[in-house]
């Protein structure tokens, strides 16, 4: 009715109208228009970094000049499974699993809590609390743990007053995961992470908890079971696919991260600190590109395996 | 709800469970808390606690002192504008091919646009650098809003792309059968049907634009964004808690459009799915 109103009362044959016709008779020629900007610039502008990229990790630097020899070589891979190199994809592996694992304990509780307690307001407060963490800015929530974890910071002071001085210099004394004070040891760096990719473990979670219908977990109570066994053998199930998923964003978040173990952490390095060393300050592009492939054939594996436990259907 | 209230009513949870869920909420929370008080601390070298004293001078050194905070936060501010503005052009155009028709790859053009955040943003900010290297383009703007727009289109497109799935075909058909083009039904029907969602998926665009270093760190050159200024602060402070002023307003720049989008899409749960 509105829109009939607005019309002009004689629309005239005039240009766009024409172009109008034209491109309702040509469902195509619309499709065409709408496609390719957006294909244009992620196949060309993306996609063809990515290759340019690819194909760089099959040049080698000269060894005299420094320069990049673009000739097809495999040396660049052979240099890249040096024990060294393996240490530090082995280290950023374990690291991605370890917050992956810490990210599924903390964040299932509050995800069963938003989806199977909360109602109303209660609800909306959650979801805001958990999405205002999420899209908050990265480097001040690394930076507010860097505050935290400092030597002189809050930890030690709240350690101080509880009298517990003992066991917090207990822990940093442990082999592998402690360090001089929190902001150096791998503790540190794996509290961190978790922290930044937690909400991206309890939304997926939360919202296949929400599909687990009411009716299920009734029966399971009809036929006898306790409350623990319904939530062992029925709900727990039902929700792994949510944690499969959201594990995908801690995992491939923690193992590309550069900037949070270069901040907070000790000094040996993860895959990220090692791409941007070699690009950067090696000027070493074609291992930079042959390291960077690492990441992308573990992630392949890891959701090829993600596929399977149905993470897909629940992202 | 129904009869089994008891069930879902919200006092209904386990002890254990409603301390361990508050425990998480206060531990996603409590660590920002922390840049607020610092920004007021009087202790410029080192990060005791607690603060030996509170000042405000920090916000005055930050106003007056230092320039190059004003010009960062000014690139920063421009790029993600820029950004946004392509994603939302680029997004919506992708949104309405896939929701308009059936065409073969349509899976593939989603996984297309998704990939910008699904691989780490390292491989793309260096994936970038090197393409601008080997085309031999200097560093500019320009180049940083490129790799910005890559990865803001995910978020306008899957705002926009569930608007146009509750919006009804028959709107359209109608529209066109009281003689209005397409053009005409694009803008008096389309438009202000999926206006709200375009509002709300450019928020978050821009506000993941503003907060953005990681592939920027590789595409910026010699320049300057507001992150990259924190990042530099975090690696070699100067005046520490003028980071924390800093750190601030970006908290309420970043927050104020999310809290927006929300709003925006609140009844819809839009917002959900956007991820990050």
């Amino acid at each position: 009715m509105t829109i009939a109103a607005t019309l002009p009362a004689a629309a005239a044959d005039g240009i766009g109208r024409r172009a109008a016709r034209l491109l309702y008779r040509n469902g195509w020629l619309l499709l065409i228009l709408l496609l390719a900007p957006p294909l244009l610039w992620l196949g060309v502008v993306y996609l063809g970094s990515l290759f340019a990229l690819l194909l760089q990790s099959f040049y080698s630097v000269d060894g005299f000049t420094g320069m990049i020899v673009p000739e097809f070589t495999l040396s660049t891979y052979a240099d890249l499974l040096t024990a060294a190199n393996m240490d530090v994809v082995l280290r950023s592996a374990g690291m991605a699993a370890a917050v992956t694992i810490l990210c599924a304990l903390i964040g299932f509780p509050i995800a069963y809590y938003a989806a199977r307690y909360a109602r109303g307001r209660a609800k909306a407060a959650f979801y805001i609390a958990i999405m205002l963490p999420l899209w908050s800015s990265y480097l001040v929530k690394v930076y507010a743990w860097k505050l935290i974890l400092a030597r002189e910071g809050v930890v030690t002071w709240l350690a101080g007053q509880l009298h517990l001085t003992w066991l917090l210099d207990g822990i940093l004394a442990l082999p592998v995961v402690g360090g001089a004070s929190l902001s150096s040891a791998y503790l540190g760096t794996a509290t961190v992470f978790v922290y930044i990719w937690l909400p991206y473990m309890i939304l997926p979670v939360q919202a296949a908890l929400e599909r687990v219908p009411r009716s299920l977990t009734e029966a399971s109570a009809d036929l006898g079971a306790k409350p623990s066994q319904t939530f062992r053998t029925v709900i727990l199930p039902l929700a792994f696919p949510g944690v499969a998923a959201g594990s995908i964003f801690t995992f491939s978040l923690t193992l590309g991260d550069y900037i949070i173990p270069g901040i907070i952490g000790s000094s040996r390095p993860f895959i990220g600190q090692v791409v941007l060393q070699l690009q950067g300050t090696a000027g070493n592009v074609p291992l930079a590109a042959a390291f960077t492939v690492v990441p992308i054939l573990i992630m392949a594996i890891y959701l090829t395996a993600a596929k399977r436990l149905g993470a897909f259907d629940a992202l | 709800m129904r009869s089994d209230g008891k069930v879902t009513a919200g006092t209904g949870a386990p002890l254990g469970l409603r301390l361990m869920a508050l425990g998480g909420i206060l531990f996603l929370h409590v660590p920002l808390l922390f840049i607020l008080l610092y920004a007021f601390s009087s202790d410029e070298k080192t990060f005791q606690f607690p603060p030996p004293g509170l000042t405000l001078q920090w916000f005055a050194v930050a106003w007056l002192d230092r320039p190059d905070i004003w010009a960062a936060l000014w690139l920063s501010v421009k790029v993600a504008a820029m950004a946004t503005l392509l994603a939302i052009v680029l997004g919506t155009c992708a949104a309405a091919a896939v929701w308009r028709s059936k065409f073969f790859g349509r899976e593939s053009l989603s996984l297309l646009i998704i990939l910008p955040i699904a691989l780490p943003g390292i491989i793309t900010g260096i994936a970038l650098r090197s393409a601008y290297s080997l085309m031999e383009i200097p560093f500019s703007f320009w180049t940083i809003v490129i790799g910005h727009a890559t990865f803001c289109i995910v978020v306008v497109y899957n705002n926009v792309l569930a608007r146009f799935r509750r919006t009804s075909g028959s709107l359209i058909e109608a529209s066109m059968d009281l003689g209005a083009d397409g053009f005409q039904t694009f803008r008096h029907v389309v438009l202000p049907n999926i206006a709200t969602a375009l509002l709300a998926g450019g928020m978050l665009a821009f506000a993941l634009s503003f907060d953005e270093v990681i592939v920027t760190t590789f595409t910026a050159g010699q320049q300057q964004t507001l992150p990259i200024w924190m990042l530099s602060e975090l690696i070699k402070p100067r005046q520490r808690p003028v980071t924390n002023v800093v750190a601030i307003i970006v908290i309420v720049v970043t927050f104020l459009p999310i809290l927006g989008a929300y709003y925006l899409t609140r009844d819809t749960h839009d917002f959900s799915g956007s991820g990050k």
